[in-house]
């Protein structure tokens, strides 16, 4: 221990009830951020009670079993995770002001959300071809919006995506770029939670 | 091209709406036009729209707070006034459809448009500086808040005269609310208004959680926040954790209705009982939302004008957290009579009961901080001294409805009217007048006027009960909610009472006004060049009245609870401190210009006007997307130039 900690103790053991002082500003801007994602996962724990309560009313049209296909959604849930590692990478890469690196992930990152993207929309246009679109039964429309919220979510997920590169490429890897980088890895991963308890609740739960 | 909107959206044959709208677009127009005269366009760009302090924008949530205020209590007093003269054979002026409107504004404007402006106004002027920090944690996300807010204001409104307001009560259950029975805007503008204003709360939210657990002034822990800050807190977190329900709830509903879903119709296998549990589960806590920061200023005022330190400060603080968690535990006490079971019924009932004794402690730590205090009659300690008495017998009579069997009888009835008004008013608009009255000098540097001040609490105190007691009497003789018509003659009387407590409340508002204008007036004679006009305990005190725009020159050394106070018991307020350079946020029109272009989607999509909804989401969405590429936003105050503002500042300070 150097003497300059030693002359910040008492701040620093102020530190550990509160007392420390404003939080530096990266650490305000993901804390808030945060905070906003556990606001978020709450809309999504009333759009999963909607789902829970619903999901046996299908009011004589397809049940879960009928239209659910495990293989894609297996492939979907590969897509979502590991575009969530990518992202981590990318985090890591941008970390070190490795700019390059950093590009490289964010393509694998938005290309596997792309293809869980696309995956998601072929099966909500195959359901709804085939008669079971969201207005069929209540079970269907709990379905296409939670699932969909979540695509959604994704969506926006990508744009903001784009929109970091372009900063990224316009400003480098400043400590502005980074705040917002971090926001956006945190919102990326989120997803995956969600994602953990569509699998489980609508689609592992609801294809047996 | 305009959807469903035509001519026949404009009320030509209904006077009243009419007369209204009428004045209401007139008086708008003469306010607009001598703005364009005066030249005022570009300061109130400057300092008020475009402004991203805490505390210009904690005043303009207070004044959209007090002219909603307006707004609804004109619906209250029309409702008053059509259930004294509609008895029996007489049909009163205000047809049903009109009526169900006009209680469906009122309950959804006093709720989220007054209560709610109040509450968050007072939390975004007050939290930085008793926390003695310079600004929230995210200043531009709070200019977005309030003119979401504001947006939803104005889309609300624009319903008295643009088509016409839900007739589903404030609550909107399906099946009503459903398209097959509401099949025009009425609904869509309740569902918009709310939607878009809600986006706002909950940024709010999200602001003060990370404000108050983020940014404190050095040495300022947990357990020596002032206590409106810990109330403050626990509001913020119920924020967050439930008005994402309420989001949620009014998407399931939208998507019924214009998307033809089933989440709460009859048909298709929808369940409207998941409407009501879900909007209760946000409903209950947001009726905490709004009561435990009105707890903080009673306890900011009945501790200053007691020239006492609060009693049990760590009581209040637990029973605050303790409200906090439970408010999520009573949520089906709103609706005993759906059927949910006994023991379900029994574990609610319990719970709303076990409430009330978090709220019992808070009483008697109010008490005993005054028992022995030397106690200064200001108008501030009369709300809060009004407050513990009525505030007692709404929460008795709430512990009455929270037992079920009592709660089949009452169910509905203007027993429960009397109830929640009896809360809200003594509770939520006490403390919001309160903290008007106690922190008006710090807000604008000069004390509001004594007599019109007390005069107006009088009024408020006797017409509440003159207005609600009667309310009880006729909830348990059987009278229910949201009648428009009376057909029981022998309830006329009680019912002329009440009107007669509206008007006496009228007259608290009216004297409120007086108060502003006079005080105003005779400002020069009342100014409070101390900063700390009634001797005050906390860290706001301790900043010039009106503070500068960056609250603090230094940020304050905390080192106790009632940090100003002891800060003057050991005279170390007074000195002068070496300045350095600070920075300050830079104005933004981001938050006007979103909440511009959510008003016309907001607008857009009541009306079915898909062009014009796709124009406001987009302008939306790129008024976002260039406030994500903006870094600028922060200007630095030079040490000299904050020297001599401060020097010049302190000069007045020590002629006082």
């Amino acid at each position: 221990m150097t003497i300059t900690t030693i002359d910040r103790l008492p701040a620093e053991l102020a530190r550990g009830h509160g007392g420390g002082g404003p939080a530096p500003v990266r650490t305000v801007v993901a804390y808030g951020f945060w905070i906003f994602i556990l606001s978020d996962i709450v809309m999504f724990s009333a759009l999963f009670a909607a789902y829970a309560v619903l999901s046996g009313n299908t009011a004589g049209g397809p049940d879960g079993r009928e239209l659910f296909n495990l293989r894609n959604v297996f492939i979907e849930t590969a897509c979502l995770l590991f575009s969530s590692y990518t992202c981590g990478l990318g985090m890591l890469s941008a970390e070190r002001r490795e700019p390059g690196r950093f590009l490289l992930f964010a393509v694998f990152t938005f290309a596997l959300g792309a293809a869980f993207l696309f995956i998601e929309m072929s099966e909500f246009a195959g359901m709804v071809r085939a008669g079971a679109g969201p207005s069929r039964s209540a079970f269907l429309s709990s379905f296409f919006s939670l699932v969909g919220m979540h695509g959604a979510h994704v969506t926006a997920g990508l744009v903001w995506l784009v929109y970091m590169v372009a900063q990224v490429l316009a400003k480098g890897l400043r400590a502005v770029v980074l705040r917002r980088l971090v926001c956006f890895s945190l919102f990326w991963h989120a997803l995956d939670i969600i994602w953990i308890g569509v699998l489980t609740l609508v689609y592992l739960m609801g294809a047996r | 091209m305009l959807g469903r909107l035509s001519w026949a959206a404009i009320p030509f044959n209904e006077p009243l709406p009419l007369i209204t709208m009428a004045v209401v677009v007139v008086v708008i127009l003469t306010v607009l036009a001598i703005v364009t005269i005066k030249g005022w366009w570009p300061y109130l760009w400057r300092e008020w729209l475009t402004s991203v302090d805490h505390k210009r924008i904690g005043v303009m949530y207070f004044g959209l707070g007090l002219i909603m205020l307006l707004r609804g209590f004109s619906d209250a007093i029309m409702m008053r006034s059509q259930q004294a003269i509609a008895v029996g054979t007489a049909q009163g002026y205000l047809p049903p459809d009109h009526y169900n409107q006009i209680f469906s504004a009122h309950g959804t404007i006093m709720i989220f448009f007054v209560a709610m402006a109040f509450v968050i106004g007072l939390m975004n002027f007050v939290v930085p500086l008793q926390l003695g920090v310079r600004d929230v944690a995210f200043p531009v996300l709070n200019s977005v808040s309030f003119w979401l807010t504001a947006s939803g204001v104005l889309l609300i409104n624009a319903s008295l005269v643009i088509g016409n307001f839900a007739r589903t009560g404030w609550m909107g259950y399906p099946p009503l609310s459903e398209l097959a029975f509401s099949p025009d805007v009425g609904v869509d503008y309740y569902l918009w208004s709310l939607q878009i204003s809600g986006i706002g709360t909950l940024l709010s939210g999200v602001n003060f959680v990370t404000t108050i657990l983020k940014l404190r002034a050095p040495g300022m822990t947990y357990f020596r926040m002032p206590v409106f800050c810990w109330t403050a807190l626990a509001s913020s977190l119920l924020i967050v954790a439930a008005f994402p329900i309420l989001t949620a709830t009014f998407l399931m509903l939208l998507l019924d209705r214009y998307l033809g879903m089933h989440f709460f119709t009859n048909d298709a296998g929808g369940n409207q009982m998941m409407y009501v549990n879900l909007f209760w589960a946000w409903g209950h806590p947001e009726v905490y939302i709004l009561i435990l920061p009105a707890f903080g200023v009673f306890s900011e005022v009945i501790a200053t004008f007691s020239g006492k330190a609060l009693f049990s400060y760590r009581s209040m603080v637990l029973a605050t957290l303790g409200i906090c968690v439970l408010s999520f535990t009573v949520w089906l006490h709103h609706f005993f009579t759906m059927g949910a079971g006994a023991d379900v019924n029994a574990f609610f009932g319990i719970m709303s009961s076990i409430i009330a004794i978090p709220t019992g402690v808070k009483v008697f730590n109010w008490l005993f901080t005054m028992f022995r205090g030397r106690i200064v009659y200001r108008t501030p300690v009369l709300f809060s001294i009004g407050f513990i008495v009525t505030f007692v017998i709404g929460g008795m009579t709430g512990v009455l409805l929270a037992v079920p069997p009592v709660d089949f009888v009452l169910h509905n009835s203007a027993f429960l009217v009397a109830h929640f008004h009896n809360v809200i008013i003594g509770g939520v608009v006490f403390g919001a007048l309160a903290g008007y009255n106690y922190w008006f000098p710090k807000v604008f540097g000069f004390t509001l006027d004594e007599r019109f001040g007390k005069a107006s609490f009088w009024c408020w105190l006797i017409g509440f009960y003159l207005a609600f007691t009667p309310l009880y009497v006729l909830g348990l003789m059987g009278m229910t909610r949201r009648l428009q018509h009376i057909s029981d003659p022998g309830w006329q009387p009680l019912l002329l009472v009440a009107e007669a407590g509206a008007v006496v409340i009228m007259c608290g508002i009216l004297c409120q006004i007086a108060q502003l204008y006079v005080s105003i007036r005779t400002r020069e004679s009342r100014r409070d060049l101390t900063g700390d006009p009634w001797n005050g305990r906390t860290l706001e005190w301790a900043t010039a009245s009106p503070p500068p725009s960056y609250n603090f020159a230094v940020l304050p050394q905390v080192e106790t609870i009632d940090a100003f106070w002891e800060m003057k018991q050991r005279g170390s307020a007074q000195v002068e401190p070496s300045y350095e350079p600070i920075e300050v946020p830079r104005n933004s029109a981001t938050g006007v210009v979103i909440a511009f272009f959510a008003s016309v989607a907001g607008f857009a999509l009541i009306w079915h006007i898909w062009w014009m909804a796709v124009v406001g989401l987009i302008g939306a969405a790129i008024t976002l997307l260039a406030f994500g590429w903006s870094e600028d936003r922060e200007r630095e105050i030079p040490a000299p130039e904050m020297a001599q503002m401060e020097r010049a500042r302190s000069g007045l300070r020590r002629l006082a």
